[in-house]
Formats: C-alpha cells, structure tokens, sequence
C-alpha cells in the first residue's frame, strides 16, 4: 500500500544555491507561483469586460470581493477598509491554494506548518505593529482586563501573554492541521479500495466520495476562519479597549 | 462599498458592528462542522500549552535553572489554552476581547483557577 504521508514530501525540481542558501524552485513553490497566477488570471481576467450586468466569470470576481468587504466591514469596521488589500489577498491566496490541492496529482502546501505559520507570523507581527503604532504603550494594558482585582493580576497577566503569544500558533495549526488530516484521510481509504476487490471496494469508494465533497467544504471554511480570525486581531489592534 | 458615509449610515454601521460581536458567532459566515469545532478547540487549547512550554523549555535552557520555568510555564500554558477554549466556546471572540460585562470575565478566571488547581491535584 501507498504511504499516504507520502504526497506532502518536498520535492526539488530546480536547484538554485544562492551563496549559503537553498533557494530551489520545489513542488511547494511552484505551486505557490502556480496559485498566485491562478488568482491574478481569475480576478483580471473576469473584469476585463467590466460590464454593467456580470457574466458568470464577473461576478464571481466581484463575489470574492464583497465577500471580504462585507468581512472586514462586519468584523472591523470603516477604519478596516485600508487594510482590505492585505486580508483579500490572504484569502484568495489560501483559498485557491486549498482548492488547487484538491486536483489529483497537484501538491498542497497549506498542509506545511512552514508555510501556514509563516503566513501566521506575518499577520500576528503585523497587527501587534499596528496596534502599537496606534495606541503606543497603552497597548499594554490590553492584558490587564478593566474590574480586575489587583491580586489576580500575577496569574492573570502572564495567561493573558501567553494568550496572546499562542493566537500565531493556533491560527497556523487549525490551517495546517485540517489539511493535512484530510488529505491523508482520502490516501488511507483510497489506499483500500484495490486490496479489497471487486466486492468489498465499493465501501471506501463511497468514503472518499464523501470525504472528497468534505474536503472542498474544509478548503474554503479554512481560508474563511483563517482570514476571519486576521479581522478579528485587526480589530483588536485598532479599537483597543 | 460606497464612498459617501453619511453620519447616519455611520451610527447604523456602529449598531451593526455591536450586534456583530454581541452575536456568538460572526455574522454571515458559513456554519461550523461538528469537526470544524472539534478542531477548533483542539488547536486553542494545544497552542496555548505550547507556547507556555516552549517558552519554560528555553528560559531552562539559557537561565540553567532546571526544570523551574518548564513547571511554571506549562500550568501558565494550561491556563492560557483553556481561557482560549473559554473565548472561543463562550463565543467572545477568538481573542481578548474585554468590553464584555465583568461577569463572563470574572467566571473565565474562576474556571481557570479550578482547573488550575484540580490539573495540580492530579499531578
């Protein structure tokens, strides 16, 4: 039987040694460039005809936008529109990279704690910068909640550090996790379908139907949480309490 | 998204945000998978351990103060992860999210130092 751990191996496909560092193009990276060109070609090319009543292609493109819009404009308010390019950008780039992994053969690198963390840091750095730079050493005080009695403050505010140290890792695990974990699911039962032959191999078919339309409800409910979660920050570092 | 922001589409815009955050889960989003929550409390309350523990591992490490930190840190990590689950449960938000009635904050420290001191019974 197949390893099904198998399909998230890094693959080098151009060796690039750039003095100390390995900068080779891998399956990962290619696909990262494979999905910023399919996001590129699918918002520009749907609104080159700009046409005053959409075609299918138009509004799906302005589908995606309103979408966001309508999250940041929920979750953050008017003074989160500056940021809108940021937070679009993430969900379309998690988004088509979910979805691209569910062609057969292709390669998921959301399913990377490298790649999701990364992303992960760069959200929680950016909004504690933005927190900082809007509210200074107020900012701080953010991990003393008002009416709290000055005894708890010992235990408390080291939880609430670690609190807050622990959103970049629990934002990069639920991503990374739920791909992984379903991309290894559908492997382990496509892996029973041949030895149990002609009678017995219609159960995990069934599964991995299932799991297969499963699955592209997770890719798009990650990307959904994943760029949620980064309004929610964002609307933390901006109205601070 | 238009541009004109009139004074009353504002305050209308303020009274949407409040019903947004007071709602337990954000607006118009899709609706979580039994496993989607499962997973989802599992990372808060797995990520909360780790940070405490790394970062008790590494003070150890370069303090050379045995396994000091380590212990600190990991019921100080314990401690986060389930106020993350208690937020995220409760429907706060996924954050600190301190405008809430004193009242919820008050019962998450009082869960916390239960659980606190039943995970130091056991141990």
């Amino acid at each position: 039987m197949a390893n099904p751990l198998e399909q998230f191996t890094i693959k080098t496909l151009v060796p690039i040694q750039l003095g100390e560092v390995n900068a080779s193009l891998t399956n990962a990276g290619l696909f990262m460039v494979l999905t910023v060109a399919a996001v590129t070609l699918f918002l520009t090319l749907g609104m080159t005809r700009r046409a005053a009543v959409p075609g299918r292609w138009q509004s799906m493109a302005e589908l995606s936008y309103e979408f966001i819009a309508g999250m940041i404009r929920d979750n953050v308010g008017n003074e989160g529109r500056r940021y809108f390019p940021f937070v679009f950008s993430l969900f379309m780039f998690i988004l088509f990279a979910n979805l691209i992994g569910m062609i057969p053969y292709s390669f998921t690198f959301t399913s990377h704690i490298a790649v999701t963390f990364t992303m992960a840091m760069v959200v929680f750095l950016g909004v504690t910068v933005i927190a900082i730079i809007r509210h200074g050493l107020h900012f701080f005080s953010f991990f003393l909640p008002t009416g709290v009695p000055m005894v708890m403050a010992p235990i408390l505010v080291p939880i609430e550090v670690l609190s807050y140290l622990s959103r970049p890792i629990s934002l990069s695990i639920r991503l990374f996790a739920n791909m992984m974990a379903g991309h290894t699911m559908i492997k382990v039962f496509a892996g029973f379908v041949i030895p149990l032959g002609i009678l017995g191999g219609w159960a995990p078919l069934t599964v991995i139907v299932a799991l297969t339309a499963f699955e592209f409800l997770v890719a798009f409910l990650q990307a959904y949480v994943f760029t949620v979660l980064t309004c929610l920050y964002l609307n933390d570092a901006i109205h601070l309490h | 998204m238009s541009d004109d922001k009139t004074s009353p589409e504002l305050q209308q815009l303020d009274a949407r945000i409040a019903k947004a955050r007071k709602g337990s889960d954000q607006g118009n989003g899709p609706e979580m998978s039994g496993f989607g929550a499962a997973m989802r409390y599992a990372t808060e309350l797995v990520s909360g351990l780790i940070v405490g523990v790394a970062i008790g591992y590494f003070l150890d490490k370069w303090l050379d103060t045995g396994p000091w930190f380590l212990v600190v840190f990991f019921f100080l990590g314990a401690g986060a992860g389930i106020m993350n689950v208690y937020r995220t449960a409760s429907g706060i938000g996924m954050a600190p999210g301190y405008k809430d009635p004193a009242p919820t904050i008050k019962s998450s420290v009082v869960t916390d130092a239960d659980n606190k001191t039943d995970d130091k019974k056991r141990g």
